[in-house]
């Protein structure tokens, strides 16, 4: 009997071998392992047998059974991952189509700029201040050191609504105000971005709008080297690492010092190219020491308190740094444009 | 101001110092050097030759045939020019020779005869026609006898020079002059400065015999100095005088004109010279002119003027517009034998309004605009003098006719070494200071740190201590300031709550598909009331006008940002971009005025404009335009992040689309509107169908709660009925729904339209609305009983209300 049932598993386990569908593997199994089948058949007959052969023979019908039963599900389980990956072949797509579209939105080039500038004065612990756009002849022009019929009001012809309101030329009275409003007892450390206004006839350098963003810091004992300092950071971050400024004396009525600042030429590092006609350097900004009529006229008292003023045009940085060849591209809104500067 | 570095040399030694490193260095000092002209640099190999005899081209009326002596040889050369004559000195271009533009000079053959160069114009060697006397405008340029033949014509017409062009602050108009100029270069380069020779040798004669002076009001014109200049024979000036006033872009006229005006470049001192004999009188006034007194000025223009205009006067007629323009009646012509000079200081207020009023700016208004030197009105006027007796063979009478109330006085600051280095971070020591003052031609007294500096009057701009800061540091060097970082307490900067959320909007339009836009505040006078949101148009009296625009397309201040955003969709549909989806955060300014005094609310809005396909996916056959709920599902979706609950009402606005618009409600607050602009005004605008949307930010802004509240998120399953009511078509959801949501009870969590049906199965004119009811508790499972209870109630509510009939 022992033989018989060695041989059985030896026929049933090539059986199950040979086996390619699920059917004949339960068909084996209903065979081998059923009620009427072999096994089953020589278990019945072990009456025949000797007390001492039944548990033996019992045995080996019952690891019999269990080893053709686990050969069954171990052969079962690959057949049906067989048949799965048959039938999501043929459920292929073709991943070349193109997909279901988003819509994508994005910045306009003027935010991402003012944005990067406000993040990073933002952690040299600026402020970020805002005012109206519709300004006092006082806090535009007047409060900056800019009386009536100076002579530095041509420098920036201005659209006046009456004669004591007029759209802000910069965004300087926002400085004037937060100051004002600090009334000369703790520091200022702020910066203003925001939309200005000039009478300008509108062409691939001018418009009578535009963006500006300005700084401004007064504290106990200002230096200008400060200046130099903050700027120099600003622009090695704005700009990269290898990027060098240099500062020129200027003017401005609302600082004393007054300085321009240039940074090297991205195209020449210095040596001079077309690109900076030939100078190497490429104008940025403008800014200086706070004039001390401006502190005193805010509240502040120059004696005690000195401060550095800057301020930039996006537009300008925008075109000098991505090549934009028209200021006019930043208001007309066309999207080939717009979307240009969507990527990140 | 355009500086001649040939002429420069006479003031400052510049040698050995190339015109780019000079330029650098001035530009680093602190007066912008804009440009570097080369006036000839291209020309070579042109001298002066004699011409020796000059006949008649055998073959051709028009060409004369030369012989020109040109030093080491003799050349036979063809000339067209009319002023050729025999006996002339001209400048030659040798075969061989380079002019601008590249042009080579070649031996040639003309109607069969052999030409050997050619005699040149100015235009010709490179100078602007604008600026070539007038006299040789037309011909070859002719030079003076004392020319020597061979030399080169380039080095006599002063044609290797370098111009240097400065771009000047409104602060520097010390540097209008050559002197003023020549100072700032010494200073840089640590040189002396050479003035100029100012000596006169009068004769006995007095000018006081010959006109008086009386100036009427002494804050307008508190110096007038009149010279007599005998004996003047009018011609031209000296050839590099000419060439002088030519590099700096005047034109050269005659001798006289040309003194008074090389010395205002050379002083910075505008003078004037009248013809003694056409002055009309023996006495010169100096008042306002009288209200509505005319004059004709040397351009031959009549002048109506003003009492705020100050003119000079023979005691009857104004003779000219003080520090603007002489006047036609004494002007100074080639019959001129007695020149008046003129040195005056007018105040730059009086020139200003005179030249902004005539429209007329000249060399001498922008330098008394600006405030001359005190100092150098009279020397200027010697200085002139002493030329017109030089180069127009003039006798000076003795004596200055003056008026003189001028205030000369030098101004005092007090500068402290450890002041200075307090504000500029610098370790500067005294002798450091004493040395700057010493280049800056400053005098000074000095006491230890301590420095009294005596501001010469050619610097008006310098008066305070930080006026003189700026001059040690620019000297000093701005290269030379260390970096440094603030020393103060460190503060956190940052944002505030609203600056986050505008940038929170503005990332969830750009989330949703939208591009931002930035359009014009100033729109014309139609399109600023356009579109306007009602809360906006209840408090909006009159749009903000500029008071004098530049064009009507710019000349108002906007109340709605759409109509421009309109304007840019049009121009994109023009260059075929056709599907377009903007937003824009921005300002409107309203003025509750009807003559605006006071600045206007700004009002911050949200506004956006969608046109075309939306989604365009057509090999799927998926397609959406741009309709009324892409736009609200936009700003519900804002609404929802924003945690704010809005109404949408239907409503009527002015050029929106009558039946496909909805105002918009926070409770009873208006806080803007949204729908299809209307047909029309789409039409007008070229676009297709167009939906927009505006929405008051200051109010949400305010209403807005930052920190969301924790709500329990429910641990019981929630229970959900359908509803398919058949109402009439007129009949808005959102009514039913409103009703809905009252009748069902506090268990109702939410209620959703789920579908919409119009059309067969259904009675005429009417629609069925089908809703899904989320039933929750969020403590316990809810029983059958009291869901079936609230559905009841629902329905007896609906049919009461609306007469809805469960659809069967
Ligand atoms: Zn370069």
């Amino acid at each position: 009997m022992k033989e018989r049932l060695q041989e059985l598993q030896t026929e049933a386990l090539a059986k199950v071998e040979e086996a390619s569908s699920l059917q004949e593997l339960q068909d084996i199994r209903v065979a081998y392992l059923g009620k009427k089948g072999p096994i089953t058949e020589v278990l019945r007959g072990m009456g025949k047998l000797s007390k001492e052969e039944r548990p033996v023979i019992g045995d080996l019908a019952n690891k019999v059974r269990e080893a053709i039963a686990t050969e069954l599900d171990a052969k079962k389980a690959n057949l049906e991952a067989v048949e799965l990956e048959k039938k999501l072949e043929e459920e292929q797509i073709d991943v070349t189509l193109p997909g279901r579209p988003v819509q994508v939105g994005g910045p306009h080039l003027l935010t991402s700029i003012v944005e990067e500038i406000e993040d990073l004065f933002i952690s040299m612990g600026f402020e970020v201040r805002e005012g109206p756009e519709v300004e006092t002849d006082y806090y535009n022009f007047e409060a900056l050191n800019l009386p009536k019929g100076h002579p530095a009001r041509d420098m920036q012809d201005s659209f006046y609504i009456t004669e004591e309101l007029l759209l802000r030329t910069h965004t300087s009275p926002v400085q004037a105000r937060t100051m004002g409003e600090y009334k000369g007892s703790q520091p200022v450390k702020m910066i203003c971005p925001g939309k200005v206004y000039r009478r300008d006839t509108d062409d691939a350098t001018h418009s009578h709008q535009f963006t500006q963003v300005e700084g401004l810091y007064v504290d106990k004992d200002v230096r200008m080297s400060d200046l130099k300092g903050v700027l120099n950071r600003f622009a090695k971050q704005f700009f990269g690492e290898e990027r060098e400024i240099r500062l020129r004396p200027s003017f401005f009525p609302f600082t004393e010092p007054s300085v321009e600042m240039d940074i090297s030429c991205k195209v020449c590092h210095g040596k001079g190219c077309s690109v900076c006609k030939g100078t190497g350097w490429i104008e940025i900004l403008g800014g200086g020491m706070v004039h001390p009529r401006v502190l005193e006229m805010a509240g502040y008292d120059p004696n005690v308190y000195s401060g550095f003023a800057f301020g930039m045009g996006p537009e300008r940085i925008a075109m000098l740094k991505y090549g934009v060849d028209d200021i006019r591209h930043f208001y007309t809104n066309d999207v080939r444009f717009l979307k240009q500067y969507h990527k990140a | 101001m355009f500086v001649s570095l040939n002429w420069l040399k006479n003031y400052v030694d510049i040698d050995g110092i190339s015109p780019e490193e000079l330029a650098e260095k001035i530009t680093k000092t602190g007066i912008e050097v804009e440009g570097i002209e080369y006036l000839a640099a291209q020309s070579t190999n042109v001298v002066v030759g004699y011409v020796k005899s000059c006949e008649k081209h055998p073959n051709a009326d028009k060409l004369n045939l030369c012989q020109v002596d040109v030093g080491e040889e003799e050349l036979q050369i063809i000339c067209g020019a009319p002023n050729i004559a025999q006996g002339q000195k001209v400048a030659v271009a040798k075969p061989g020779a380079v002019l601008p533009g590249n042009f080579k000079i070649k031996k040639a053959k003309l109607r069969g005869v052999e030409s050997n160069g050619m005699i040149c114009s100015m235009q010709e060697l490179g100078i602007e026609e604008k600026f070539v006397p007038k006299e040789v405008a037309d011909g070859i340029f002719v030079f003076p006898e004392d020319a020597e033949v061979g030399a080169s014509a380039i080095e006599l017409l002063n044609l290797d020079d370098a111009i240097l062009e400065l771009g000047l602050t409104p602060n520097r108009s010390d540097a209008l002059s050559m002197l003023g100029v020549a100072y700032e270069v010494a200073a840089i380069l640590d040189k002396p400065v050479q003035i100029p020779d100012e000596t006169v040798a009068a004769v006995e004669e007095k000018a006081s015999d010959y006109v008086s002076v009386k100036v009427e009001d002494a804050e307008l014109n508190p110096y007038y100095g009149a010279f007599v200049i005998k004996d003047i024979k009018v011609g031209p000036a000296p050839l590099w005088m000419r060439n002088y006033l030519i590099a700096a872009g005047i034109r050269p006229i005659n001798n006289v004109v040309d003194i008074t005006n090389y010395v205002l470049l050379e002083y910075g001192q505008p003078l004037h010279a009248f013809d003694y004999d056409q002055f009309g009188s023996k006495e010169i006034v100096v008042r306002r002119a009288k209200q509505a007194e005319t004059m004709v000025t040397l351009d031959d223009q009549e002048r109506t003027l003003k009492t705020d205009h100050l003119v000079i006067t023979n005691g009857e007629v104004p003779t000219a517009l003080a520090g603007v323009m002489g006047g036609a009646n004494s002007e100074v012509s080639n019959e001129t034998t007695t020149v008046l000079l003129e040195a005056a200081y007018f105040s730059p207020v009086a020139v200003r309004t005179a030249s902004k009023d005539h429209g007329l700016r000249s060399e001498s208004s922008t330098r008394f605009e600006k405030g001359v030197d005190p100092d150098r009105v009279k020397r200027a006027g010697f200085r002139a003098a002493q030329l017109l007796s030089k180069y127009a063979n003039g006798t000076i009478l003795a004596d200055v006719v003056e008026f003189d109330q001028l205030d000369k006085t030098e101004a005092q600051v007090e500068i402290q070494t450890s002041n200075i280095n307090a504000r500029l971070g610098t370790e500067i020591n005294d002798e450091q200071i004493a040395d700057i003052l010493r280049k800056l031609n400053f005098n000074y007294d000095q006491d230890g740190e301590n420095f009294t500096v005596h501001v010469p009057t050619r610097r008006q701009d310098i008066t305070i201590f930080e006026d003189m800061i700026e001059e040690v540091a620019r000297i000093y060097g701005y290269d030379n300031l260390p970096f440094t970082l603030p020393q103060g307490a460190s503060q956190a900067g940052g944002l505030t709550e609203q600056q986050l959320l505008k940038r929170t909007i503005k990332n969830y339009f750009e989330g949703a598909g939208l591009m931002e836009a930035i359009t014009y505040s100033l729109t014309t006078k139609d399109r600023a009331t356009m579109l306007v949101s009602p809360e906006i148009k209840a408090e909006a009296v009159t749009p903000v006008a500029l008071s004098m625009p530049m064009s009507e397309e710019h000349s108002t201040l906007r109340l709605s940002i759409l109509p421009e955003m309109l304007s840019s969709l049009s121009y994109n549909l023009a260059r075929k971009q056709v599907n377009l989806g903007y937003y824009e955060v921005g300002t409107v300014f309203v003025s509750n005025q009807e003559t605006v005094t006071e600045q206007p609310n700004e009002k911050l809005r949200a506004s956006g404009a969608l046109t075309g396909e939306w989604v365009t996916n057509p090999w799927q056959q998926e397609k959406k335009m741009a309709d009324f709920f892409v736009v609200k599902g936009i700003l519900e979706g804002l609404f929802d992040k924003l945690n704010v609950t809005v109404e949408f009402k239907q409503a009527k606005i002015d050029g929106m689309h009558p039946g496909r618009t909805a105002q918009l409600f926070i409770g009873e607050q208006p806080i803007g509107f949204v729908g299809q602009v209307h047909p029309k005004l789409q039409k007008d605008n070229d676009l297709k169908d167009t939906y927009v949307f505006d929405l008051d930010l200051d109010y949400i802004f305010d209403i807005h709660e930052n920190e969301p509240s924790f709500a329990k998120i429910p641990r019981f399953p929630s229970v959900s009925r359908d509803i398919a009511l058949v109402v009439d078509e007129s009949l808005r959801a959102g009514e039913v729904q409103t009703t809905i949501e009252n009748a069902g009870g506090a268990l109702v969590k939410e209620v959703q339209v789920f579908d919409v049906y119009q059309g067969e199965h259904l009675p005429e004119g009417k629609k069925s609305i089908a809703f899904n009811i989320l039933y929750l508790d969020p403590e316990r499972t809810l029983k059958d009983e009291e869901v079936e209870e609230s559905y009841q109630a629902i329905l007896a509510a609906v049919e009461e209300a609306h007469q809805a009939e469960l659809r069967g």
